[in-house]
C-alpha cells in the first residue's frame, strides 16, 4: 500500500458491490458505501444481518476465519485493500479495531501499549508514547499511579479503553469498533461514546452497534442493514444517511420500523 | 463531565433561543419607533424580517428533535428540551404582535396618529425588559426570578387601561375619531398580549428546575376568582 494519502480525500474508505461470503453462503450482498474521514459511522440491524461481517471486510479480518472470500471491492484512500500485492498485516495496522469484549493482553497496563508499539518498530520515547495514547483514551488521569499493575486488575469500562489505547498507539487512520460497549454499564458506555467524539479529530470510526440508541447519540452518519435480498438469507445496507435523518425521518419504510422499534 | 457532548448541544439551545429572544425584542421595539415616526418603509421592513423570526423558531425546533430523538434525554434535560419547544413558540408568536404593530402602520396609510404616543413605546419597553429578564431567568434557571416576574404584568395592564380610557375620551368628544382610536387600541392590545406570553415563559422555567407545572397567577386572575368564587 502507499504511505502517503491522499489528505484531500473526504472519504477514507468505500466499498464498491461488496459481496461477502462464508464458503458458498453469501452473507452480505451488494454493499456501496462511503466512510467519511474524520466522522463516526455506524452500522446498526437486527442480529444476524451482517453488521460485524461488514465490519470485518473493511480491514481484511474476516480472513482470519477458514472460508471467507469477497466480491467487489472495499477501496482505502482509493486503493483496493484486498489486492494481490498488498499486505492484509499492514492494512489491519492502519485501519485497527476495537472488540466487543475487553481484551487487553495480560500484561501491565504500560506494557499493553509499549509492546504492541515496539513490535510494530516504534523506537522513539516510549513513556511519551504510552502517555500519549492513554491520555487520547481518556484513561491517563486513572491509572497514572499504577501503570505497571495488570490490565486486567481494571474495570471493564477501563479495560476497553486500555484497549483503544493500544489500538491509537500505532497511528492508525481508521479505527473499527465491534459493540465497543455492549459489556459495560452505561456510564461507562457514555465514556466511550464521549470518547468517540473525542478521536474523531484524529482518526475516522466505524462502530458496529447493537443499541440503536448508542447510534443516535455517539454517530453522524447511519448505515442501516438487514436481510432484504429476495430469496437469500443474506444482508444488505437498505438505508445510508446522516444519522439525524435516519432517527427523524428515515426514507426507507424498514427503517422507520426498525428504529421505531415495530420490527427487529 | 460524562457527556460534554450533549452539554454543549443544549448550551448551544440555550444560546439560539436567546438570539430569538433579541430578534424578537429588536422587533418590538422597531415596530412601535416606525409607527411613533410613521415611518411606512421601516413598518414593511420589519413585515418581511418576521420571516426570519419564524426561519429561525424552525430551524431550533428541528434542533430539539433530533437532540430527543439521538440524545435520549431524561429527567431534567428532557424537561428543558420539551419547555424551549414551547418557549420557541411563544418567542415566535411575540414576534407576530410586532407584525401586528408594522401592519397596522401600513394600513393606516397616510392618516396621521389620533395622537403622540407616550404611553405606547412605555408598554413595549415594559414588555421587552420583562421579556429579556424571563429568557436571562431561564438561561440561568433562576426560579425566583421566574417566580416574581409576572406581577410585572400589572404595570402593562395598568397602561393599558389608561391607553383604553385616553383613547375613549377622543371617541366621546369626537366620533369620527373612531377609526383612528381604534388603531391605537390595537397597538396597544398587540403589547398587552406580548407582555402576558411573558408569563409563560417563567412558568416553562419553574417547570424545568422544579418539575412543577403550576399557573403563575397575576392579578388577573385574582380578580376573575374573586367574580366566580365570590
Amino acid at each position: 500500500m502507499t504511505t502517503t494519502n491522499n489528505s484531500d480525500s473526504q472519504y477514507v474508505m468505500e466499498t464498491h458491490n461488496l459481496d461477502i461470503y462464508y464458503g458458498s453462503f453469501k452473507a452480505v450482498t451488494n454493499v456501496n458505501m462511503k466512510v467519511e474521514r474524520n466522522k463516526v459511522t455506524a452500522i446498526i440491524g437486527p442480529s444476524g444481518c451482517g453488521k460485524s461481517t461488514l465490519l470485518r471486510a473493511f480491514n481484511r479480518m474476516n480472513e482470519l476465519y477458514a472460508g471467507t472470500s469477497i466480491k467487489g471491492q472495499v477501496m482505502f484512500y482509493g486503493e483496493d485493500i484486498y489486492a494481490r500485492d498488498v499486505d492484509p498485516v499492514e492494512v489491519r495496522y492502519r485501519i485497527g479495531m476495537v472488540f466487543q469484549k475487553p481484551n487487553p493482553f495480560p500484561k501491565s497496563i504500560y506494557e499493553n501499549i509499549a509492546w504492541t508499539a515496539r513490535i510494530h518498530g516504534y523506537k522513539g520515547k516510549m513513556d511519551e508514547l504510552v502517555e500519549g495514547a492513554l491520555r487520547q483514551a481518556a484513561l491517563w488521569d486513572e491509572v497514572k499511579d499504577k501503570l505497571h499493575q495488570s490490565g486486567l486488575s481494571l474495570s471493564g469500562g477501563q479495560q476497553q479503553r486500555l484497549c483503544i489505547a493500544r489500538a491509537i498507539s500505532i497511528k492508525p487512520e481508521v479505527i473499527l469498533m465491534d459493540e465497543p460497549a455492549s459489556a459495560l454499564d452505561p456510564i461507562a458506555t457514555l465514556k466511550i461514546e464521549e470518547l468517540m467524539q473525542e478521536l474523531k479529530k484524529d482518526y475516522t470510526i466505524v462502530i458496529v452497534t447493537h443499541n440503536m440508541q448508542q447510534a443516535a447519540r455517539a454517530s453522524d452518519y447511519t448505515a442501516m442493514m438487514m436481510l432484504s435480498v429476495e430469496g437469500e438469507r443474506s444482508g444488505t445496507v437498505i438505508e445510508f444517511d446522516v444519522t439525524n435523518r435516519i432517527f427523524t425521518n428515515p426514507r426507507d419504510r424498514r427503517t422507520e420500523d426498525y428504529v421505531t422499534g415495530r420490527f427487529g | 463531565m460524562v457527556r460534554k457532548t450533549f452539554e454543549s448541544e443544549i448550551q448551544q439551545v440555550k444560546d439560539d433561543v436567546l438570539i430569538l429572544g433579541s430578534m424578537v425584542e429588536k422587533a418590538l421595539l422597531d415596530s412601535v419607533e416606525a409607527l411613533k415616526k410613521r415611518d411606512i418603509k421601516a413598518a414593511e421592513k420589519l413585515f418581511v424580517e418576521d420571516r426570519e423570526i419564524n426561519k429561525k423558531r424552525f430551524e431550533i425546533e428541528n434542533h430539539l428533535m433530533v437532540l430527543i430523538a439521538t440524545q435520549q434525554p431524561m429527567a431534567h434535560d428532557l424537561r428543558l428540551l420539551a419547555s424551549s419547544m414551547e418557549i420557541i413558540s411563544e418567542l415566535e408568536r411575540m414576534g407576530d404582535y410586532a407584525k401586528g404593530i408594522s401592519n397596522i402602520n401600513i394600513r393606516m396609510g397616510d392618516t396621521p396618529l389620533l395622537k403622540p404616543l407616550i404611553d405606547v413605546p412605555r408598554m413595549a419597553q415594559k414588555g421587552v425588559d420583562m421579556l429579556h429578564r424571563s429568557l436571562t431567568a431561564f438561561v440561568n434557571e433562576d426560579v425566583e426570578t421566574a417566580k416574581a416576574l409576572p406581577v410585572e404584568d400589572d404595570e402593562v395592564d395598568a397602561l393599558y387601561n389608561q391607553i383604553y380610557r385616553e383613547l375613549m375620551t377622543f371617541v366621546i368628544a369626537d366620533p369620527k375619531t373612531i377609526e383612528r382610536a381604534n388603531w391605537l387600541l390595537w397597538v396597544a392590545h398587540n403589547l398587552e398580549r406580548f407582555a402576558d406570553r411573558v408569563t409563560n415563559i417563567c412558568e416553562r422555567t419553574v417547570f424545568i428546575v422544579t418539575g412543577k407545572m403550576t399557573e403563575i397567577k397575576s392579578t388577573d386572575d385574582e380578580f376573575w376568582e374573586q367574580r366566580t368564587h365570590g
